[in-house]
């Protein structure tokens, strides 16, 4: 049997304490933990944990202020970017992110996502897109795939009457405002390790004062798919990434 | 020859949602019979076969995981 | 230094927002109160003192962006008029229940719906019964001058900070609109926040400090609801204001307030000149409502009359303050029609002398 190796001179990975080490309430396999985690690692690894502000949103993330070991501030119902507005035009020097699910963001608030990303305020907006309403027990999300079922499209969504699932990051990359627009997951090892470099850029850019910096992570809900987490992981692969795609979809041009 | 690594699992924030075991290259994870306090099945090591690559931890969504690997 | 200038209602508010030490305005455009942050906009605050001014997409975005700031413990406020109050109500009830302070002015005007840009007080409800979802109040200020529009703009902070409490200041076209001479105070600094409740990054060592109104357990929510009707009694018990105006020897009282206790004033003179004995209370805070004031002189007069710009709201906080001791009446006019003295009178003489 080899010797021990657990010693602290051997560590290569470890939860990071800018999240605390409350047990997250979400559903087992829900990538809300995961895109907690490398926000806060980037927060870690930047130093800037005391400098920074967050917004947590209405939806499954709402209690995210229980697991960020940042100062933070919980939104009404798609309001994240304007109290995001609020606290960094009071405090530019400081680093502030608003953490939304597709509900949150592109439907309720769709105006306060739009208006913000157009002032180009130096915020960054992380997007977690899983199709769905997911703290309210699954209804149909403005994201929500064509022939999709949820609780409110039980047979499919159907474009006719529920309109098309809504493309808003393809929409924001459009504003003079954002900076960098790209869209990731966090399913697999090397896609959680681009989507924590997508946020570290972010981050870096907005020490820069560079405007909006917008980071969709399209994200699995195991439970309102009514799937295990591992196969939610690959019907998101099949479905979510063709309507979806991963990869950056506006960046800064390199001087 | 693939350095040797350890994973250290903290059996009661485990959710049991399996994403760990099939993000190792190494076949090391796999749910153990018994649950938690939570009523989870949690992550165990099967094998010693770890390289400490960290896939396990890092797609964690519960950060249950810490990862060591010989220097 | 102290000054005397001639201003408009909306622009003393702009200036004493500035002078207060005000860190940031967000607000939308809407007639009759749009001076407001256009005064601001051509003042240049952000070189006067560091003010933010910022136009949002709309009232629902301005009174979350006052949220924010709000949040992090910096003096905030926005200015609208009743359509756009509606829409922020919900941020009211959220700022309410995290318990941030902020101020916010309505100056209003006749409703419902779009209404009319005329002056109306038909927005009391809205603003003393908690206009929002959920059990609270506001800290409402209703000023009559332009005097005052400057002077509760200074005590709306103030208040706001001492109980951690949105607080509006009801106007309405009137005030808002109306030139007159006003002293203003002299600019006091913007103060760095230092509050343990607010968000200005975590200090080393401490944990983290979250602004919230949510509360899963409902014993925890009502414990929120409790420390909140304290602090409602606190307010009750210190923070009333109110002017009598020649009530010692009066048989019949006129009440009313804002620009409305302007006119009804004069109807009270017109009153003494035939020889009633009339005096007139002006609550100057419509919450905490002067309940005592009302309920001791309903020993000593015959009737009531309250006046009032709308179909009849604060008549029903006297009635609740008098408790039956004495006759309540109300006589307004209202979807922006302002009442004038002589029908005033003739109201009191109808419903109340005569009655
Ligand atoms: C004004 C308002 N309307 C509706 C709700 C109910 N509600 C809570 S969360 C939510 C949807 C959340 O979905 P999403 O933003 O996609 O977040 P997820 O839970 O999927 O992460 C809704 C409709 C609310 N809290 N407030
Ligand atoms: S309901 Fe869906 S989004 Fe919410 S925690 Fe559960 S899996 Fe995650
Ligand atoms: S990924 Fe984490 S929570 Fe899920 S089974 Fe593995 S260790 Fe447990
Ligand atoms: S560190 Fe790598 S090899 Fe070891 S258990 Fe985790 S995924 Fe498997
Ligand atoms: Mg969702």
């Amino acid at each position: 049997m080899a010797e021990n190796l657990i010693n602290p001179e051997n560590l290569v990975y470890k939860k990071t304490d800018v999240l605390t080490d409350r047990i997250m309430h979400y559903c087992p396999g829900c990538g809300h933990g995961t895109a907690h985690r490398i926000l806060a690692e980037v927060i870690d690894e930047m130093g800037i944990q005391n400098e920074t502000i967050g917004v947590a949103p209405v939806g499954c993330s709402v209690l995210a202020y229980y697991y960020f070991n940042v100062d933070m501030q919980e939104a009404a119902h798609g309001r994240a970017p304007a109290v995001a507005t609020g606290i960094k035009r009071v405090f530019p020097e400081k680093f502030v992110f608003t953490y939304q699910g597709d509900g949150d963001l592109a439907a309720i608030g769709t105006a306060e996502t739009i208006h913000a990303c157009n002032r180009g305020e130096n915020i960054l907006v992380v997007f977690v897109n899983n199709g769905i309403y997911g703290m309210t027990g699954g209804q149909m999300a403005p994201t929500t795939l064509v022939g999709m079922k949820s609780s409110t499209s039980p047979f499919g969504r159907d474009t006719k009457t529920m309109g098309a699932p809504l493309k808003i990051t393809e929409l924001i990359a459009q504003l003079p405002g954002t900076y960098f627009v790209t869209r990731q997951s966090v399913h697999k090892p090397g896609n959680v390790r681009k989507a924590k470099k997508a946020i570290r850029k972010a981050m870096e850019y907005q020490k820069l004062n560079k405007g909006t910096c917008f980071v969709e992570i399209v994200a699995n809900c195991p439970s309102n798919w009514k799937m295990t987490p591992v196969q939610s992981n690959k019907w998101m692969e099949e479905n979510m990434f063709p309507f979806y795609p991963l990869g950056d979809i506006k960046v800064p041009e390199e001087k | 020859m693939a350095k040797r690594g350890d994973v250290v699992i903290d059996i009661e924030k485990c959710k049991g949602c399996e994403v760990c075991i099939s993000a190792c290259p190494q076949e090391v994870l796999a749910l153990a019979p018994q649950v938690n306090n939570k009523g989870y099945h949690y992550a165990i090591k099967v094998n010693s076969d770890c390289t400490g690559c960290a896939n396990c931890a890092i797609v964690c969504p519960d950060a249950v995981i810490t990862v060591y690997r010989e220097k | 230094m102290k000054e005397l200038r001639l201003m408009k209602g909306n622009e003393a508010l702009a200036e004493a927002a500035i002078r207060v030490g005000a860190d940031a305005y967000f607000g939308y455009p809407i007639t009759p109160q749009s001076e407001v942050i256009e005064y601001l906009m051509a003042n240049r605050p952000e070189d006067r003192t560091g003010m933010v001014v910022l136009q949002a997409e709309s009232e629902i975005a301005a009174i979350n962006m006052v949220y924010g700031a709000a949040g992090c413990g910096k003096k905030a406020i926005t200015t609208s008029s009743s359509p756009g109050i509606s829409l922020k109500q919900e941020g009211l009830s959220y700022i309410a229940g995290a318990e941030l302070p902020c101020v916010v002015a309505n100056v209003v005007r006749g409703g419902p719906g779009l209404g009319t840009i005329q002056p109306s007080q038909s927005d009391y409800f809205q603003s003393v019964k908690g206009g929002g979802h959920g059990d609270y109040k506001l800290i409402v200020l209703a000023p009559n001058s332009v005097q005052e529009i400057v002077d509760y703009t200074k005590l709306a902070f103030e208040l706001a900070f001492k109980y951690r409490n949105p607080v509006m200041i009801q106007s309405d076209g009137i005030i808002g609109q109306m030139m007159e001479k006003v002293e203003l105070f002299e600019q006091m600094p913007r103060v760095e926040p230092d509050y343990e409740w607010a968000t200005i990054g975590r200090k080393e060592g401490k944990p983290a400090t979250f602004v919230t109104s949510l509360q899963l357990k409902a014993e925890e929510q009502e414990k929120v609801n409790l420390r909140l009707q304290a602090k409602y009694r606190e307010i009750e018990k210190n923070e009333v204001l109110y002017e009598e105006y020649d009530c010692k020897d009066a048989e019949y009282l006129l009440a009313a307030f804002g620009s409305c206790a302007r006119i009804t004033r004069k109807a009270m003179e017109l009153a003494r000149k035939k020889g009633y004995k009339v005096g007139l209370l002006r609550p100057q805070t419509l919450y905490p409502f002067p309940v005592d004031a009302f309920n001791k002189i309903a020993y000593q007069v015959k009737g009531i009359l309250t006046v009032e710009m709308n179909a009849g709201q604060m008549v029903e906080d006297v009635r609740l303050a008098v408790n039956g001791k004495t006759k309540v009446e109300h006589f307004g006019r209202f979807g922006g029609m302002i009442p004038n003295p002589d029908e005033i009178l003739n109201a009191l003489e109808q419903k109340i002398i005569g009655g």
